[in-house]
């Protein structure tokens, strides 16, 4: 009830917000911006050297923009002669994507997962050729799904098959309400069918899996807080940046295992052009993606524990993200829209775990 | 007749004061809700029955309904002891006290589950000596009626304490020298006095718990047919960009806090003409 208070209290709030600045005729384009950027945008007219972005992102990254933002910013500087700032907005990718199609005004989206994007192309506000327009396809960097185990690995977890040993107990984050909980699903799911099990198997798998897991958050950060501060579970499943920071930040009280195969998480990034349009803002939100491919860049991603997407980076820092065979979605379904549809959509294969639990 | 007149002219400017009530009622009350029962009705029949009556959906309402239930029962009855005790009792500290009820209103709901949950895991403060009993109060049912209980406490406190207040307590001296005994005193002479305002409170707290979203999802663990709320499943559909369906699910949920509150209304006007 309170969600829906709430996507329809922004519509409100944007009518509103529409209708006092129609009524004092203080705006040419009559777009509701920021209260923040309101003195901006007065300046924006004076001097056209002062400019400012919105990256709208997902959940754990805000550690990584903060660092790239700084340093685009002094390099921006030195290339344009322009001053820009650039503000971040985080929460899980799902509720992002929705905000920027009910009219949050990102000019960038940097997302968890590709449908997430693709479901703001679909409202007409990104071009349908968004992946063309940047090297690897718009893919800064890729990530993947590892396992968090508590120290000395007690339960000998090696593997995806040690998952559901009678004793041990998962953390991961629900699959309908995180992107991180999609990709725990798909990497179980895909240690399966990519070693030649069947579909039965895997659902066999994944069923069980589900079982062994007594909590699911709604969001990334809250499935950390539960495995790493109240010390509940054996096995956390989550991003491997993720992974890195709950680690470092664990005082050796926790550890890494990498198992051999797991899901190629590919959080892409896109300009949304409805919005640098409206706002003026293409060349420096299209510099801004550009720069995510420089040695700097990839420096600083590979630096917060994101595998970068230039090999030469890559393998300059082969200690910290170890060899395993990753797969792509396209390689156990036919792309995410298909994937979202048989796993996750209402009554698939993830509530079908529990229905057959209900009976 | 003669009150109506009166408050006209004790409050200047009734009718720009009534525009302007009608107005806000309807911009922050009136529309959003409209909003959301079009939106719902954008769906044909099937689709909204299929959204809203699957099994699954079923047991969160379920849930959502008893541990809400239970929350404002026991709100009810812890609400009245301190009510009690804050009206007819002088101790120092009081006023700490007092105004300790109403932390429940200020602190984000959000921070409540997350306290409460680090408390009573295996290894919190109070779970290490709770889950060796057996009890659990994390990730579980009776975690969720906890934190409802925290979350509605102030409702029953703040409504019955003014009527304690304006409670005599020479008809208590009167009971008892027309030879009534203590229980008899309470039973018969206090109890038809709060009832009216123990129902409000029950209802407040209730319809307060009905719409808990923040706390919960912190303490319940979210597992579908045991510990999941109405409210996750319409996050859960938003994620799946499915508006219409989780406004049908929206729409259940604004259907049995709008029937709580007229059966409220019944009661309280029962138990008034009852009592008079």
């Amino acid at each position: 009830m309170t969600m829906i208070y709430g996507t329809s209290a922004r519509r409100i709030l944007v009518i509103a917000a529409f209708l006092t600045v129609s009524i004092l005729g203080c705006n040419n384009g009559g777009t509701a911006k920021n209260d923040a950027s309101s003195t901006g945008a007065a300046k924006a007219d004076a001097a056209p050297s002062q400019v400012e972005l919105l990256n709208v992102s997902y959940d754990p990254t805000r550690e990584l923009w903060r660092q790239v933002n700084e340093r685009f910013v002094v390099a921006y500087r030195n290339q344009a002669a322009r001053e820009v700032t650039i503000k971040q907005s985080h929460g899980g990718s799902g509720s992002q994507a929705r905000a920027v199609i009910d009219g949050l005004e990102a000019d960038v989206v940097t997302l968890a997962i590709w449908s997430d994007i693709d479901a703001i192309r679909k409202a007409g506000l990104i071009a349908d050729d968004w992946q063309q327009r940047l090297p690897h396809d718009s893919l800064p960097y890729f990530s993947t799904i590892v396992l968090v185990v508590r120290k000395g690995n007690p339960h000998e977890i090696k593997d995806w098959s040690d998952l559901v040993r009678p004793d041990v107990a998962i953390i991961t984050p629900s699959p309908k309400t995180s992107g991180n909980g999609k990709l725990s699903f798909l990497a179980a799911w895909g240690s399966i069918v990519r070693r030649g099990g069947s579909e039965a198997e895997a659902r066999d798998f994944v069923t069980e899996l589900y079982r062994h897991t007594p909590v699911l958050d709604t969001g990334a950060r809250a499935a950390t807080n539960t495995f790493a501060q109240k010390g509940i579970g054996d096995v956390h499943l989550t991003w491997e940046n993720e992974a890195v920071l709950e680690v470092a930040e664990s005082g050796g009280q926790l550890q890494i295992v990498y198992p051999p195969i797991s899901i190629r998480a590919e959080p892409f990034v896109a300009l949304v052009d409805a919005n640098v349009d409206r706002k003026s803002t293409r060349d420096v939100a299209e510099a801004y993606l550009k720069f995510l491919y420089t040695p700097e860049a990839q420096q600083v991603i590979a630096e917060n524990g994101y595998r970068p997407i230039e090999p030469d980076v890559l393998s300059q820092h082969s200690e910290k993200f170890p060899e395993l065979e990753l797969f792509e979605i396209a390689e156990i379904a036919a792309g995410w829209a298909e994937a979202n549809d048989k796993f996750f959509a209402e009554g698939g294969v993830f509530d079908q775990i529990y229905e057959s639990r209900a009976e | 007749m003669t009150t109506s007149t009166i408050n006209r002219r004790v409050l200047p400017g009734f009718r720009l004061s009534l525009g302007y009530t009608v107005a806000w009622l309807g911009f922050l009350v009136v529309v959003p809700l409209a909003g959301c029962l079009v939106k719902a009705a954008s769906l044909p029949f099937d689709r909204f029955w299929g959204a809203v009556w699957t099994a699954r959906a079923r047991a969160a309402y379920a849930f959502t309904l008893t541990s809400s239930f239970a929350s404002a029962w026991i709100n009810v009855v812890l609400g009245l002891i301190v009510a009690w005790v804050l009206v007819r009792y002088e101790f120092p500290g009081k006023r700490w006290l007092d105004s300790l009820v109403d932390l429940p209103f200020a602190l984000p709901t959000a921070v409540a589950g997350l306290v409460y949950s680090q408390l009573y895991v295996e290894n919190g403060w109070l779970g290490q000596f709770l889950v060796p009993l057996g009890i659990k109060a994390a990730y579980s049912r009776l975690a969720v009626v906890l934190v409802l209980t925290f979350i509605g406490f102030p409702f029953v406190v703040r409504t019955l304490q003014p009527v304690l207040e304006s409670l005599d307590a020479e008809i208590e001296d009167a009971a008892f020298l027309l030879g009534a005994t203590r229980w008899q005193t309470f039973r018969r002479v206090l109890l038809p006095a709060l009832v009216p305002a123990m129902i409000t409170g029950f209802a407040l707290s209730f319809a307060r718990a009905m719409g808990e979203y923040g706390s919960v999802v912190f303490v319940s663990g979210n597992m579908p047919f045991k510990t999941e709320i109405a409210p996750v499943l319409i996050v859960a559909r938003l994620e799946e960009f499915a508006y219409a369906e989780a406004t049908a699910i929206a729409v259940v949920l604004l259907a049995m806090s709008i029937g709580m509150l007229l059966l409220v209304n019944l009661l309280e006007l029962w138990s008034k003409r009852s009592h008079v």
